[in-house]
């Protein structure tokens, strides 16, 4: 979700004085949100810096996956069974299974990260990265595990049928019930704020900016035929977006739906087909990933620099911690908020163990990581599928313009629901967010608003702020959820249903 | 023959099905059903919007078919003085049409011959087909 490498455009008077205009604000915040410890002298090679807020989100992943008595290894048969509905009642037909619930919460967090992201951190890190990446996929299904059982418990339930839930009611409401009314309130409307933020930031002017870059990238860059016109290829992007969220035109929405899921496997097969004609480099590849996780060579701050990398990245990737995904999960049709809780273990599973682990190999096995000419990010991944064939890279193109889509279609639902809490539901203020979203897609595309995108950047994981202060709070809550429902498990009283 | 299983959908062949079922029915004593099947899986993608709203849509659709499509069959049995009754669900058409059979203690399935679009038979294959081939109790499918 990060921001790894910005295209750089030519300066444009406009982008100038919005780039301006935005630098001191988005410093500030961006200053606070990644503030980064500093160990060591900056020009030596063990010099460090370190985020603390992937201190904070891999904290409470590690305490979670503890405290939860690592539900993320037991829990996950479980979670299969569920979403293969073998705990599904006849009745709930018609309504959102675990299967769709898990389905949209993935297409709104796999996306530019799990390809861009992760390049960055093996071109800082080397291979080594990937093995701390992967440790933390493992341990943030458990705070993922925690934040969605909480949306569903806490999720509220219109007369009519409809469902709105996620950080900002299990926040008020949740710790309400543990005498923390005030507070709650407070932690709400901050995640309510910084999830708006978020959604026009990283979850849309990134997405568009990056797409678009593709785009021209493909099309034979800067001088290509389509060079000078990132303007209207967002506007395109934003008319689409549009059509979508105002139009109400499901039949889009819905496509891209079904696409993702598809680009998805296509992706990592085209990673497989990365791995697998380079075949002779594997157990090098894997031998470099694990020497390199414990013993780096040439890498910035040694092992912690490594680490810090790993972290990083699938933080950013799977946004454990940091709220979204619970709204998505909300939706879902069940009685008991922990069946859900176990359904999110695999999300982080699929985004980071799988999806970004893929990515990682791609690149170590064909050793684009190495690569210094260009920025890190898609071009790196790209490189390394150009390896195949000539025209492989374009297979890439076409699956960072869907995941770019479908995140921007995610998160203008999440910020839309964050508007809907502030505003008492109001359909005019939520008409008024889609309307001011469409436009910030066009700015994202058109414009190389790097502070800009810093500043969304660390909304997004502002948002961490408020949200993991309440999962500490209610775990309790958390626990007997989960280990209440464990029990009625184990006695029956929540059985499979016969088929 | 002591129960009739009708699956019912918006085309004439359902109609003439009903009709049939009606007429069976009332000459032999059995009892009728009358089942509606809203195609859905739980395997299918949907938008977060779509999800949130998803509760209410069930009603809708349910409320919609039971005005235009299973008042309108009732009204065709009470022409045989039969009185069925009638139920709408959500799921997949075969499969259900087989467990509800089951349900009625083995009922007798009938059902329309047409229904879905012909390109969606070429690729998927009609009910009545996957119905003949799964099915645990007779079927009769009227043309």
């Amino acid at each position: 979700m990060s921001a790894p490498s910005l295209t750089r455009l030519p300066a444009v008077s406009v982008d100038e004085a919005i780039s301006n205009a935005m630098t001191p604000v988005a410093d500030f915040i961006s200053g606070i949100i990644f503030y980064s410890v500093k160990i060591g002298n900056p020009e030596s090679i063990s010099y460090i810096e370190f985020p603390v807020i992937v201190v904070w989100l891999v904290a409470a992943a590690l305490f979670f996956t503890v405290y939860l008595k690592f539900q993320n290894v037991t829990g996950v048969k479980h979670a299969v069974d569920l979403v293969r509905g073998k705990y599904s009642q006849p009745s709930d037909a018609g309504e959102v299974s675990h299967f769709q619930a898990l389905a949209t919460a993935i297409s709104g967090t796999v996306g530019l990260g799990n390809i861009a992201g992760v390049a960055v951190a093996v071109s800082i890190g080397g291979p080594g990265a990937t093995f701390w990446m992967i440790m933390v996929g493992f341990l943030s299904m458990s705070t993922k595990m925690a934040e969605c059982t909480l949306g569903v418990k806490y999720r509220v339930e219109r007369p009519d049928g409809s469902v709105s839930g996620g950080p900002m009611y299990y926040l008020r409401d949740g710790l309400a019930s543990i005498g923390k009314r005030r507070l709650g309130r407070v932690l709400a409307v901050m995640f309510a704020l910084f999830c708006i933020g978020g959604a026009l930031g990283g979850g849309n002017m990134f997405q568009a900016n990056q797409a678009t870059s593709q785009i021209i990238n493909v099309t034979g860059g800067e001088d290509g035929p389509l060079g000078q016109w990132r303007f209207v290829i967002g506007l395109v992007f934003a008319l689409g977006v549009a059509v979508v969220i105002i139009g109400g035109i499901k039949s889009i929405a819905k496509v891209t739906e079904k696409v993702v899921p598809f680009m998805a496997v296509l992706y990592v097969l085209g990673c497989l087909a990365v791995i697998f004609t380079n075949f002779t480099a594997i157990p090098d590849a894997i031998g470099q990933i694990f020497t390199g996780a414990f013993n780096p060579e040439g890498i910035a701050g040694g092992v912690i620099g490594v680490l810090i990398q790993g972290f990083q990245r699938a933080a950013f990737s799977n946004e454990a911690g940091v709220g979204s995904a619970s709204i998505a999960h909300s939706a879902v049709k069940t009685n008991e908020p922990a069946t859900e809780g176990f359904v999110s273990l695999l999300e982080p599973f699929i985004d980071t163990v799988v999806i970004c682990t893929m990515t990682a190999l791609a690149i170590v096995i064909t050793g684009t990581w190495r690569d210094t000419s260009s920025a890190a990010g898609v071009e790196t991944t790209s490189a390394a599928f150009a390896t195949v064939a000539p025209w492989f890279p374009i297979l890439l193109a076409v699956a960072v313009i869907l995941f770019a889509f479908s995140t921007m279609i995610s998160w203008s639902y999440y910020g839309m629901k964050a508007t809907g809490y502030l505003f008492k539901d109001s359909p005019r203020a939520e008409l008024g967010f889609k309307i001011v979203f469409c436009f910030f897609t066009v700015i994202g595309a058109s414009l190389s608003l790097g502070p800009v995108i810093a500043f969304s950047d660390a909304m997004i994981f502002a948002m961490a702020i408020p949200n993991v202060i309440g999962l500490y709070l209610m775990a309790r809550i958390i626990k007997k959820e989960i280990f209440g429902y464990r029990a009625k498990v184990r006695s029956g009283e929540h059985a499979m249903v016969d088929q | 023959m002591s129960s009739l299983l009708v699956g019912i959908d918006r085309s004439a062949s359902s109609r003439r099905a009903v009709a049939f079922a009606a007429q069976l029915a009332s000459e032999s004593g059995a009892t009728l059903h009358i089942v509606h099947v809203i195609p859905w899986s739980p395997y299918s993608f949907t938008s977060p919007a779509e999800n949130d709203q998803r509760g209410v849509s069930k009603h809708q659709e349910i409320a919609t078919a039971e005005e235009q499509i299973i008042l309108p069959a009732v009204a065709v049995t009470a022409e045989f003085s039969v009185t069925p009754t009638t139920s709408v669900v959500h799921g997949s058409p075969a499969e259900l049409l087989v467990s509800i059979a089951a349900h009625l203690g083995g009922a007798h399935i009938v059902v329309g011959r047409t229904g879905d679009s012909r390109l969606k038979q070429a690729l998927f294959g009609s009910t009545p087909v996957r119905l003949i081939q799964i099915a645990k109790t007779p079927v009769t499918v009227v043309p």
